[in-house]
């Protein structure tokens, strides 16, 4: 495919741009590409943030989202949500539970998912190691008593009695 | 150790040694984390800064003494000049975000460059490791194991559900990102790389230019790394990139081998040029140097320029940035006297490497 801008050189760069919903391609060579500044979407402004930005403002305009939305402040740092949808950071640590429901959704889309099932730190917060150990056996436990093997199924029982006990 | 640092023109990360070299140059891990009880470094207020640094260096002082992880050096960005601050980007030692408004800033070095922390960029704390060739999980040890120890020192920001907390939720969850940086010359010529580069770019992995985010694919380097740092494990993520990374780098070599099969002549004929270029300069642009590194790498790779090594040839990578030539000859200078500086230098270089 040749390049739609000089129509001489092979197109190596394709572009698709959505802007406001609004999409739209080019073909261009890598010479016509730069001098065109379409290389530069990597540079600033269109940055990671705006990008997120963006998405935050297609999450807010869900009407069960604004209702949520509408006055929402986190109480460590004060940041609102309004604040974090146009800046694309978050205030403080504490921002993850004052703005968690509408945080679902957009983690949900940047990820594929909303929950943590990584690296725990080894002292801080020793109760989530624990937490995701029961969640395992719980599952564990659903799938035996539907497999009818209710001996394992005891076992299992056992043990998260065990793991509960500990995390008092 | 900073100097030493600043005129170093080969840390080992870059030495070429590692393996799939060929192809790739460096693998890289960069954690991101926060303490508990501060705000994010946007929200800080210089304040809060200082003691935050203060809480940092003890648990570095920690580090230095623990032993076996090596010798760190602490530095407030603002003692750091403007042009020195721009060798460590050109270093990729700390972002180029990280070198504009110093205030409240520092960072943290080891002396083979192999580790290098950022303090109060966007996150309270970004560790990174570098490692030369493709060494992902060995970059990934060695951050692993610097973030435990800085952790036992420190009240992590953390919880159950997002996991690490980070500025931006592009990061929060592992807060880690992995990537490695390649020379693909190969796809670029036979013009592949789009396409090569678009279908990665479905699998979850993003491609980058030579510094990062923000920045263009000079040299025909990219950057490619994970995107994903929520509902994946580490090992998950680090294995992901591994067996793209493996793809890529089988494309790469099977274009590099189609250029010498069919097109050997003109292969020849652009590479020697470029070195040719090289060898006799006298006024040599950044831009020009680069492509130019590039023509002259991919000659050495593809057998065709035989003598220069792998470390000489990386090496001129770093020589020729604009501001590590500036700090190697004391001095801020004029574009102009840069590019004939730059010229000498590498005539200087390949002189030295023995072609």
């Amino acid at each position: 495919m040749l390049c739609e801008e000089c129509g001489k050189r092979p197109a190596t760069v394709h572009v698709q741009k959505i802007v406001n919903g609004q999409k739209s391609e080019s073909h261009l060579c890598q010479e016509c590409a730069t001098s065109k500044g379409e290389l530069n979407i990597f540079l600033q402004p269109f940055s990671v943030n705006s990008l997120l930005s963006a998405m935050l403002g297609a999450e807010a305009a869900d009407p069960r989202a604004i209702a949520v939305q509408k006055g929402a402040r986190c109480s460590v740092c004060g940041l609102t949500y309004e604040d974090f949808a146009r800046i694309g950071k978050l205030g403080c640590g504490n921002c993850y539970e004052a703005f968690q429901k509408p945080l679902e959704g957009l983690l949900r889309r940047i990820h594929g998912s909303d929950r943590h099932v990584g690296k725990v730190p080894a002292k801080g917060d020793q109760g989530a190691a624990a937490r995701r150990h029961l969640d395992d056996l719980r599952a564990q436990l659903a799938g035996a008593i539907q497999a009818e093997e209710y001996e394992k199924a005891a076992t299992i029982r056992d043990m998260i009695r065990d793991v509960e006990k500990t995390m008092r | 150790m900073l100097d030493d640092i600043l005129k170093r023109s080969s840390p080992d990360w870059m030495d070429g040694s590692g393996p799939e070299s060929d192809v790739v140059i460096s693998s890289r891990i960069r954690l991101a984390r926060n303490l508990k009880r501060y705000p994010f470094p946007h929200m800080m207020t210089r304040s809060s800064a200082e003691p935050l640094i203060a809480e940092v260096k003890a648990a570095v002082d920690a580090l230095n003494q623990g032993g076996g992880w090596g010798s760190f050096e602490i530095e407030h960005m603002n003692d750091i000049p403007a042009l020195e601050r721009q060798v460590l980007t050109e270093k990729h030692l700390i972002s180029p975000q990280h070198a504009q408004d110093p205030a409240g800033k520092a960072v943290i070095l080891r002396d083979d460059e192999a580790v290098s922390i950022m303090v109060n960029e966007e996150d309270h704390l970004r560790i990174q490791c570098l490692f030369s060739g493709l060494q992902v999980q060995q970059a990934y040890v060695l951050a692993n194991g610097v973030d435990d120890v800085l952790e036992s020192f420190l009240d992590y920001a953390f919880s159950a559900q997002h996991g690490y907390l980070t500025a931006c939720p592009t990061n929060v969850g592992t807060g880690m990102r992995a990537s490695v940086m390649m020379h693909l010359p190969g796809l670029v010529a036979t013009n592949q790389a789009g396409r090569v580069l678009q279908a990665i770019g479905k699998l979850g992995v993003a491609v980058r230019g030579l510094y990062g985010e923000g920045t263009e694919a000079g040299g025909n380097v990219f950057q490619v790394s994970n995107q994903i740092t929520l509902g994946q494990a580490e090992a998950e993520v680090v294995n992901n990139l591994l067996g793209i990374s493996g793809q890529i780098i089988e494309q790469e070599r099977k274009a590099r081998m189609l250029l010498v099969a069919q097109a050997r002549e003109q292969l020849e004929d652009r590479v020697w040029r470029a070195y040719g270029v090289l060898r006799t300069a006298r006024v040599l642009s950044s831009e020009e140097a680069l492509r130019l590194w590039s023509e002259v790498r991919l000659g050495a790779e593809a057998g065709v320029i035989k003598g220069l090594s792998r470390k000489a040839i990386n090496e001129l990578l770093v020589v020729t940035r604009p501001a590590f030539l500036q700090n190697l000859e004391g001095r801020e200078m004029s574009q102009g006297e840069r590019d004939i500086k730059r010229a000498a230098l590498v005539r200087d270089r390949l002189k030295t490497a023995g072609l």
